[in-house]
């Protein structure tokens, strides 16, 4: 568990309050891109997936994906937003080799998407709710390749035009570990709206982050902005080594130039990328190729009505209708194929749990996260599938075999993907819940251990583990425990 | 009917005729055109000249009405302004900017014309970008009128952008051309050549493929000699284009028929406001000739006002260069074109070189007024007012309509000019298209026909602006008007039956 960053960071020459938002950049999922048909897969060949919309050729005029508008909707719905029922494209324009128009076309002054919010889940169980912005669609620019030639520059445009919502939070964050909950819940919300794969590996998503400081209670300072960073860990540590650096500058006597920063994750520190005497005069205006995009209430509610259930949702009714703690709750549902692998394990008859939720959320965090990811494997590519994690909680809840037995079943239905019932029955592992036997075996173990039965009658009740422990031993484990401890009580009474 | 001596001096109304009649073969319509062509080559009338391509299309013409499936316009040959991108054949937009450059597409209208069976002669000359109203600033050098002044040698301009589609109308060697429309690059050209010119109301023609100049104003549309070849041509040229989100999904109508030639009743409007400062008397005059022609037909002509008029042509010179500084954006040297790269220079070099060289100077000009008024501090101040400005100047002419179904102004201030005359002044020149602009602003469908000479012996245009998506009354009023002008004097060039050239 990662260590909360404090509110407050000391200073010098006193606490400072560290001030983030954050503007992310999340690639929509679509077959096509923002502005045209060309395809979106991630990794084709260079320019393999370029219209001539895309590569801005003479007289080309960009004509709006639906799909895309549809997919920004739903991400609006899910963050609780209000939608804007019409909205403008505007043209920001800059000079780059790969940003083929001389412009992007983003929103500006009308987003699609207005405010809205994302609640974060703290560690020590307490919950901020970062304020949205905004969210708009733009597209997003190719890619310069430096290194294929010493003296030239190769331009990729596969991605030139590949739709993006931009998807800025309010300066609502004080630290590093809450600005990556932050990052991690949005992500998992988008995930589950199936909107954006958040797949930061791969450049799916993205993060502008937003950091100034502040002595407590005095107004907003100068921020930096930190671009592109694409991974939770890297932010968390762009945050920390900026805050540092910045109350550094300011108790030195120093002031904070607004500028925009880049993060080196070799070095771990930030850098200076531009200053904002070098900032860009975009210009925007809006986009005299696009109309208005006017939308329908009726559409909107439409979407509304597909959204899935979100992870905020699914949490609470696990907690009421489980008994699960918030905790558990919030883990099983940060993933949506994990949240369904839980409720797979538990079953659903009419309403009810077919099985003890509380022991499937154990089994299915400790025991199945466990192994997943020491193998780095995804819950959909677990070996073990829900229903045999489920038939395996069905032999202890019937005391076939024992809680202790249960994980070494596990781990050869984890080796072999093969049923638990098969494994028990092929390996002879049923408990042994018969009275005669069991009565047998605990007369044994007292016979052999007479003084420490004089022990235990004289008061020292902590030997009761040990006799019970020297009669599963004796059965090779397969003793029902439950029924041995009570007899074994019993027969210590003398 | 009888195929003249000359065909070059049919209308492509009678040329249809005499080719469904097998009167005249394609390949004998488009060889007198060629020919044309070659003999007009110092007007400058073409940047590409495709007879190759224009033959094979004619014989494919003649094969379709060998097979009786002939199409609307099989076997015309027309000059294509060298703004539509045209497939496998060099586009520049008289640019040096865009050298060398073959597109693998067909912009939407030429494809349609392309289609309907038309035969391309040719990409002709224009402005820059089509940017200037004297068809001076093209790359490939001015573009001569076929007209002259009577005992004056002095090449005078076509009117521009679209200068060379109008002087190879009007010089005969196209039957028709494609224009674009702005700020007036169809109408104004029409006037100074003395033929017909329609810009259509904005949505009506795809853009696409169209390098683009502004792109809320640019419209492609019908030059032709008479009103009712425009209507043909358009009828082919319009309708809507997914590919362009502001071509509108609205169906066109039967363009030739609305030529009735009745048109009592109507009421035409004559705005006081146009009663400019620069106007010539003569322009003046035939103003109240078109607008007596119009009475006598049976029109009710009433003066009117669009208070807002002065103030369109410095709002077209803020929006036009906002747009086209962001549209011209593309041309950087990376993808295609032209490229200048700088010895051991950077990135920033190569744009700025090869962007210093490629564009001339009215683009360059038209590039920094651009960003300067979009430039953060300024936006406020130019563009969105323009913008607002450009509201009020729709405004005028919505209201205007409220009474009256037409409006009657005059095309130009003046006849055409001298090449040389009014050049160093780029603010005289934007005065050409002070009558154009506001309809272009408003995005109203007008049409500009001869309708008399100058004292010189020029020809002078008038201007009709209808309605949003009514080219219909547009073109019934004009043919009307196209009647009672009689306008039939034939270029220089033609009348004294050389080639005008000393």
């Amino acid at each position: 568990m990662a260590e909360t960053a404090p509110v407050l960071l000391q200073g010098r020459t006193g606490p400072w309050e560290v001030v983030i938002g954050v503007e992310v950049h999340a690639q929509v999922v679509s077959q096509s891109k923002l502005f045209s048909g060309a395809a979106t897969a991630f990794g084709a060949p260079a320019n393999s997936q370029v219209s001539l919309v895309d590569a801005a050729m003479p007289g080309m005029l960009p004509v709006i994906n639906r799909v895309c508008v549809e997919q920004a909707v739903r991400t609006g719905l899910g963050l609780q937003a209000k939608i804007n029922l019409t909205s403008v494209f505007d043209r920001k324009n800059y000079f780059y080799p790969d940003l083929p128009a001389g412009y992007q076309i983003s929103q500006f002054a009308h987003p699609i998407v207005g405010q809205g919010q994302v609640i974060v889940d703290m560690p020590d169980g307490t919950v901020r709710t970062v304020g949205i912005e905004r969210l708009h669609l733009e597209q997003d620019a190719g890619k310069s390749l430096h290194d294929q030639s010493p003296d030239r520059t190769f331009v990729d445009l596969n991605r030139a035009g590949v739709a993006l919502m931009e998807i800025v939070s309010g300066p609502d964050m004080r630290g590093a570990e809450e600005v990556g909950l932050y990052v991690t819940k949005l992500r998992s919300i988008l995930r589950y709206l199936g909107t954006c794969d958040g797949n930061m590996e791969q450049g799916s998503l993205r993060c502008d982050v937003n950091v100034s400081v502040r002595r407590p209670g005095e107004p907003l300072g100068t921020r930096c902005e930190i671009k592109n960073v694409n991974s939770i860990r890297f932010v968390r540590q762009a945050i920390e080594f900026e805050s540092r650096r910045q109350i550094e500058v300011l108790e030195d006597g120093g002031v904070i130039d607004q500028e925009t920063r880049l993060f080196d994750p070799g070095q771990g520190e930030t850098r200076t990328m531009r200053s904002k005497e070098e900032a860009h005069d975009y210009r925007y205006f809006p986009d005299p190729d696009l109309l208005p995009l006017v939308l329908d209430q009726a559409w909107v509610d439409h979407i509304r009505a597909g959204l899935p259930e979100l992870p905020d949702a699914k949490k609470a009714r696990l907690v009421s209708d489980y008994g699960l703690s918030v905790y558990d709750a919030g883990v099983l549902v940060a993933d949506q194929a994990i949240a369904a692998y839980y409720e797979s394990v538990v079953g659903d008859a009419g309403g009810k749990p077919v099985r003890d939720p509380k022991l499937a959320a154990n089994w299915v965090i400790s025991e199945l996260f466990g192994r997943l990811n020491r193998v780095g494997t995804l819950v959909t590519d677990s070996p073990v599938t829900a229903e045999a994690l489920g038939g395996l909680l069905d032999l202890v809840a019937d005391d076939t075999i024992s809680g202790r037995t249960a994980k070494d079943v596990f781990d050869v239905m984890w080796e072999t993907g093969r049923d638990a019932a098969a494994i028990v029955e092929e390996k002879g592992l049923r408990q042994v819940s018969d009275s005669g036997a069991i009565d047998a075996a605990i007369d044994a173990v007292i016979a052999a251990n007479a003084d420490k039965v004089a022990e235990y009658r004289a008061g020292k009740d902590k030997l009761l583990g040990f006799f019970v422990g020297q009669v599963m031993k004796a059965t090779g484990g397969k003793a029902n425990p439950k029924m041995v401890n009570s007899r074994m009580a019993e027969k210590l009474k003398g | 009917m009888t195929v003249p001596a000359d065909p070059t001096r049919l209308t492509v109304a009678q040329a249809r005729d005499c080719l469904a009649a097998g009167d005249i073969s394609a390949r004998e319509l488009t060889a007198a055109h060629i020919a044309a062509m070659d003999s007009a080559r110092h007007l400058n009338a073409f940047i590409t000249e495709t007879p190759d391509l224009a033959m094979a299309q004619a014989d494919a013409a003649d094969a379709r009405h060998a097979r009786g499936a002939s199409h609307a316009l099989d076997g015309i040959p027309m000059a294509i302004k060298d703004l539509f991108c045209t497939e496998d054949v060099l586009t520049t937009a008289a640019s040096h900017i865009l050298d060398g450059y073959i597109p693998t597409y067909e912009s939407t209208v030429s494809d349609r014309l392309k289609a309907a069976g038309a035969v391309m002669l040719g990409k002709a000359n224009m402005d820059e970008f089509a940017m200037g109203s004297a068809n001076i600033t093209s790359h490939h050098g001015a573009v001569h009128s076929p007209w002259r002044r009577p005992g004056d040698d002095r090449p005078l301009v076509p009117g521009g952008s679209s200068g060379g589609s109008a002087a190879a109308v009007a010089a005969r060697i196209a039957m028709a051309a494609t224009g674009t429309d702005t700020g007036g690059s169809i109408r104004q050209p029409a006037a100074f050549t003395g033929i017909v010119g329609l810009k259509p109301t904005y949505g009506r023609c795809s853009r696409w493929g169209i390098v683009a100049f502004a792109s809320s104003l640019d419209q492609a549309g019908p030059m032709a000699r008479t009103v009712e070849d425009c209507a043909i041509l358009l009828q082919v040229m319009a309708g809507h284009d997914p590919k362009d989100s502001t071509s509108v999904d609205r169906p066109v109508p039967d363009l030739r028929a609305a030529l009735t030639g009745d048109i009592r009743g109507l009421r035409i409007g004559l705005p006081k406001e146009y009663r400019a400062d620069g106007m010539s008397d003569e322009v003046d005059r035939l103003w109240q000739s078109g607008a007596a022609w119009l009475r006598a037909a049976g029109a009710d002509v009433v003066e009117i006002s669009l208070p807002h008029t002065r103030y369109a042509l410095p709002t077209y010179y803020i929006v036009a260069p906002a747009e086209a500084s962001s549209n011209l954006a593309r041309y950087d040297g990376v993808r295609y074109g032209l490229r200048v790269a700088v010895d051991g220079g950077d990135l920033t070099d190569l744009y700025e070189a090869t962007r210093a060289q490629g564009f001339g100077a009215e683009v360059r000009r038209r590039i920094m007024i651009g960003t300067y008024v979009l430039s953060a501090g300024y936006y406020d101040a130019y563009y969105l007012k323009a913008q607002k400005v450009r509201s009020l100047i729709a405004r005028d002419f919505s209201q205007a309509f409220d009474s009256v179904d037409a409006i009657l102004t005059p095309t130009a201030p003046t006849a055409a000019f001298a090449i040389g005359e009014k050049m160093d002044d780029p603010i005289a020149m934007y005065l050409n298209d002070v009558f154009t602009v506001p309809a272009s602003l408003a995005g109203l469908p007008a049409l500009s026909l001869p309708a008399g000479l100058s004292g010189d012996g020029l020809p002078l245009g008038l201007q009709l602006i209808g309605r949003a998506f009514d080219e219909e009354t547009v073109l019934r009023i004009a043919g009307v008007m196209e009647q009672a002008a009689g306008f039939t004097a034939l270029p220089t060039s033609l009348s004294t039956g050389s080639d005008g050239e000393a």
